[in-house]
C-alpha cells in the first residue's frame, strides 16, 4: 500500500517494495516490542524487590524513588522486622515460612510418589483403567476448585481436620495429581518399551523394571514435575483462606502476606513478605528453565 | 479349548497379571481423586437443595433430604446484582482470555527467530505467570494505589488528576467531546489478567511456531508475499488448533478464577465475578447451601458455553 511502485529489477530510481519496507519497519516493531515486554515483566518485579527494603516513609516522602538505598539494604530492617516473632514486635513470617515449606515439600512428595505409579500404568500396561486415568485428569483439570471447596469445607470441618495443615496437604495432592499423571504419563511414553522388555528378559519384575529402568530414565520429567507440584502449593491462596484464617499459627505465606495487609502493617514490609514467597519460586525457575518450559507446554498446568 | 481355560483358572496369565498390576498402581491416586474431588462434586449438588447455616454445621443431618427445595437457588438468583455478577464474570473471562492470548502472540512472534539474549528474554517474559498471585497482586495494588503509588505520581508528574484505579467503578473519558464510560476497575483487572496469563499463551504459541516447516513461509516469500501477507495466510492458519486450545483452557479458568479479583479489589467496584460471590455467601453470610447452590449455576452456566464453543467455535488441531 506505501511505496509499492516497483520500478523492476533494472531500474535506475528504485524504490523500496513493500516487502523490503515491512522487513525494515518489522525489524524496529520488533525490538520496541522486546523492549515494551522486558518493561512489562521486568519492572513490577525490581518495584518488588525496590520497595521491599524501603522503610514506609520513605516511599511515603517520595513516591517515584523506588530504588532503596544502600542503607536499606545493609540493614535489612523491613526483611527483619517482617521474620521476627510477634512476641517480640515481628511479623511472624518464619513460622508462614515454615509452614508454607512443610506443605509444598509433603504436597510434592506424596503427588510425585502417586503420579508415578499411577501415570506408569496408564501409559504401559494393557487394562481397562487407562480410559479411566484420562478421565480423572480431565474432570479435575476442568472442574472449577471453588465449586468442591464448599463440600471440602463443611468435610473437613465435621472430620475436624479443618484448621490444620494436614487438610491443607490432601486438598494440594488431590488437585496437583492430574497435572502430574498427565506430565509424566506422556514422558512414560516416550520411554522405548524394548527397554523395558530387556529389563524383563533379563529377570527383573514389573516393579523392579518401573525403580531400575523407567524412573531413571524419566528424572528430568519427575523433577519437572515436582517442581510444578512445589510451585502450585507454595503458590495457592483459596483454600488456604477458606481453611485456616481462624488460625494465624498455620498461615501460609500466601494467607500471611494477604492477612496482614492492613492499615496497621506498612505496605513495604509486606512488599519483603511477597519478595520471600517469589524468591524461591524465580530461583528455582531460573535453575531449571529450559525443563519447566517444556513441562509447561506438555501439561498446560493449570492457573 | 477346555484345556486353556482350565489353565487360565490355576494361574492367571499375563494379561490377567498385567491388568491387576494396572489396578494397583493407579488405585491410590484414583481414590484420592474420588473422595477429595468428585464425591464433593456430587455431595454439592446435595447441599445446594438443603438449607444449611454455618452455626448448625456440627449437628447438621445431610442424610435428611425431607426439607429438599429450590429455595437457594431463588436466593442467589433473586439477589439483585444476580445478573451484574454474571455479566461481569463473562466479560472478565472473554477479555482476558482473548488479551492474554493476544499478548501472548505477540511475544512469541517477536522472540520467533534467533537473536542474541533470546533465552534470557523468553526466561523473563514468564515471570508474571510463575510468579505467586499473592506477591504480584500485591505489586499490581501498590504500583496503582492513589497516595503513593508509581503508577499516579507518572500521572501526576503528566499533568492528570490521580486516579484510585482499583476502586473507581466508572471513568468517564472525554475524547472530543464524546462521553465515554469506562468500567475502570474491571478494565485494570481485565489487563492485569492479561498480563499475568500471557506467557502461558506464549509458550504454547511458540512451541507450534517453531514446530512449523519453514518451506511453506519459504514458498509465500519465493512468490511475493509480504512479512504480514505471510502471517496473515501462511502462519495463522496453522495456528488455529492451538489458538482454539488455548481459548478453550483460558476461558474456563478464568471463568473460575477466585485469587486475581479478589486480592486486587475485593470484588468492589463492579468487579465481583461469581466465584468470588461463592465465596462471600460462605464466608461473610455463613450461608453453605446458598454457596453451593451459586456454584452449581457457575458450573451449569459454564457447560452451556462449552457447548456453545464446542458446537460452533472449535476447530480441531
Amino acid at each position: 500500500m506505501v511505496a509499492t511502485t516497483h520500478k523492476g529489477e533494472g531500474g535506475t530510481k528504485r524504490k523500496l517494495t513493500r516487502h523490503e519496507l515491512e522487513i525494515r519497519v518489522f525489524g524496529v516493531i520488533k525490538w520496541i516490542s522486546i523492549g515494551f515486554f522486558l518493561v512489562i515483566t521486568v519492572f513490577p518485579l525490581l518495584y518488588m524487590i525496590g520497595l521491599s527494603f524501603k522503610p514506609i516513609s520513605e516511599l511515603l516522602r517520595n513516591p517515584n524513588g523506588f530504588l532503596p538505598s544502600w542503607n536499606d539494604i545493609t540493614s535489612l530492617e523491613t526483611y527483619r522486622e517482617v521474620l521476627r516473632p510477634t512476641d517480640q514486635g515481628g511479623q511472624g513470617f518464619f513460622t508462614f515460612i515454615r509452614n508454607s515449606a512443610i506443605v509444598a515439600f509433603i504436597t510434592m512428595a506424596v503427588t510425585v510418589a502417586l503420579s508415578i505409579l499411577a501415570a506408569y500404568a496408564a501409559a504401559r500396561l494393557r487394562f481397562a483403567g487407562r480410559k479411566m486415568v484420562t478421565w480423572v485428569i480431565l474432570i479435575v483439570y476442568l472442574f472449577p476448585a471453588v465449586v468442591i471447596a464448599i463440600p471440602l469445607f463443611v468435610l473437613f470441618t465435621r472430620l475436624g481436620i479443618r484448621n490444620s495443615l494436614f487438610g491443607l496437604v490432601i486438598v494440594y495432592v488431590a488437585q496437583t495429581i492430574p497435572v502430574a499423571l498427565y506430565m509424566l504419563r506422556s514422558y512414560f511414553q516416550t520411554v522405548p518399551v524394548e527397554l523395558e522388555e530387556a529389563g524383563m528378559v533379563d529377570g527383573l519384575s514389573r516393579t523392579g523394571v518401573i525403580w531400575k529402568i523407567t524412573l531413571p530414565l524419566a528424572a528430568p520429567a519427575v523433577a519437572a514435575v515436582a517442581m510444578y507440584v512445589f510451585m502450585i502449593a507454595w503458590n495457592e491462596f483459596l483454600f488456604a483462606l477458606l481453611f485456616l484464617t481462624e488460625s494465624r499459627e498455620l498461615w501460609t505465606l500466601p494467607l500471611g502476606v494477604q492477612q496482614l495487609d492492613t492499615t496497621e502493617v506498612p505496605k513495604t514490609l509486606l512488599m519483603a513478605g511477597s519478595v520471600i514467597i517469589t524468591m524461591p519460586i524465580v530461583i528455582l525457575f531460573f535453575l531449571a528453565e529450559r525443563f519447566l518450559t517444556e513441562g509447561l507446554t506438555a501439561g498446560g498446568v493449570k492457573g | 479349548m477346555t484345556q486353556q481355560t482350565l489353565a487360565r483358572r490355576k494361574a492367571p496369565t499375563l494379561a490377567q497379571r498385567e491388568a491387576r498390576l494396572g489396578w494397583v498402581l493407579v488405585l491410590p491416586a484414583s481414590l484420592v481423586v474420588l473422595v477429595l474431588v468428585l464425591f464433593p462434586l456430587l455431595w454439592n449438588t446435595g447441599m445446594s437443595f438443603q438449607r444449611i447455616r454455618l452455626i448448625e454445621l456440627q449437628n447438621f443431618n445431610f442424610l435428611d433430604f425431607s426439607d429438599v427445595s429450590l429455595r437457594n437457588y431463588s436466593r442467589v438468583t433473586g439477589v439483585s446484582d444476580f445478573w451484574a455478577t454474571i455479566r461481569t464474570t463473562v466479560i472478565y473471562a472473554f477479555f482476558g482470555t482473548v488479551f492474554s492470548i493476544g499478548l501472548g502472540m505477540w511475544a512469541a512472534l517477536v522472540v520467533r527467530k534467533p537473536f542474541k539474549g533470546r533465552s534470557v528474554v523468553r526466561g523473563l517474559m514468564l515471570f508474571p505467570y510463575v510468579a505467586p498471585t499473592i506477591a504480584v497482586t500485591f505489586v499490581w495494588t501498590l504500583m496503582l494505589n492513589p497516595t503513593f503509588g508509581i503508577v499516579n505520581e507518572w500521572l501526576d508528574g503528566l499533568g492528570f488528576q490521580q486516579v484510585d484505579f482499583l476502586n473507581r467503578q466508572n471513568f468517564v473519558l472525554n475524547l472530543f467531546g464524546w462521553h465515554l464510560t469506562l468500567p475502570l476497575a474491571l478494565t485494570v483487572v481485565i489487563f492485569f489478567e492479561a498480563w499475568r496469563y500471557f506467557p502461558f499463551a506464549f509458550l504454547f504459541i511458540l512451541a507450534r511456531l517453531q514446530a512449523l516447516p519453514t518451506e511453506l513461509d519459504e514458498a509465500a516469500m519465493v512468490d511475493g508475499a509480504t512479512l504480514t501477507q505471510q502471517f496473515r495466510y501462511v502462519t495463522l492458519p496453522q495456528l488455529r488448533g492451538v489458538l482454539s486450545v488455548l481459548f478453550l483452557l483460558r476461558f474456563i479458568w478464568t471463568f473460575n478464577k477466585f485469587d486475581d479479583i479478589f486480592l486486587l479489589t475485593g470484588g468492589a467496584a463492579g468487579t465481583e465475578v461469581i466465584p468470588i460471590a461463592i465465596v462471600n455467601w460462605l464466608r461473610s453470610r455463613a450461608d453453605l447451601g446458598s454457596a453451593a447452590a451459586l456454584s452449581i449455576v457457575l458450573a451449569l452456566i459454564l457447560a452451556v458455553l462449552m457447548f456453545v464453543y464446542f458446537k460452533w467455535f472449535y476447530e480441531e488441531e
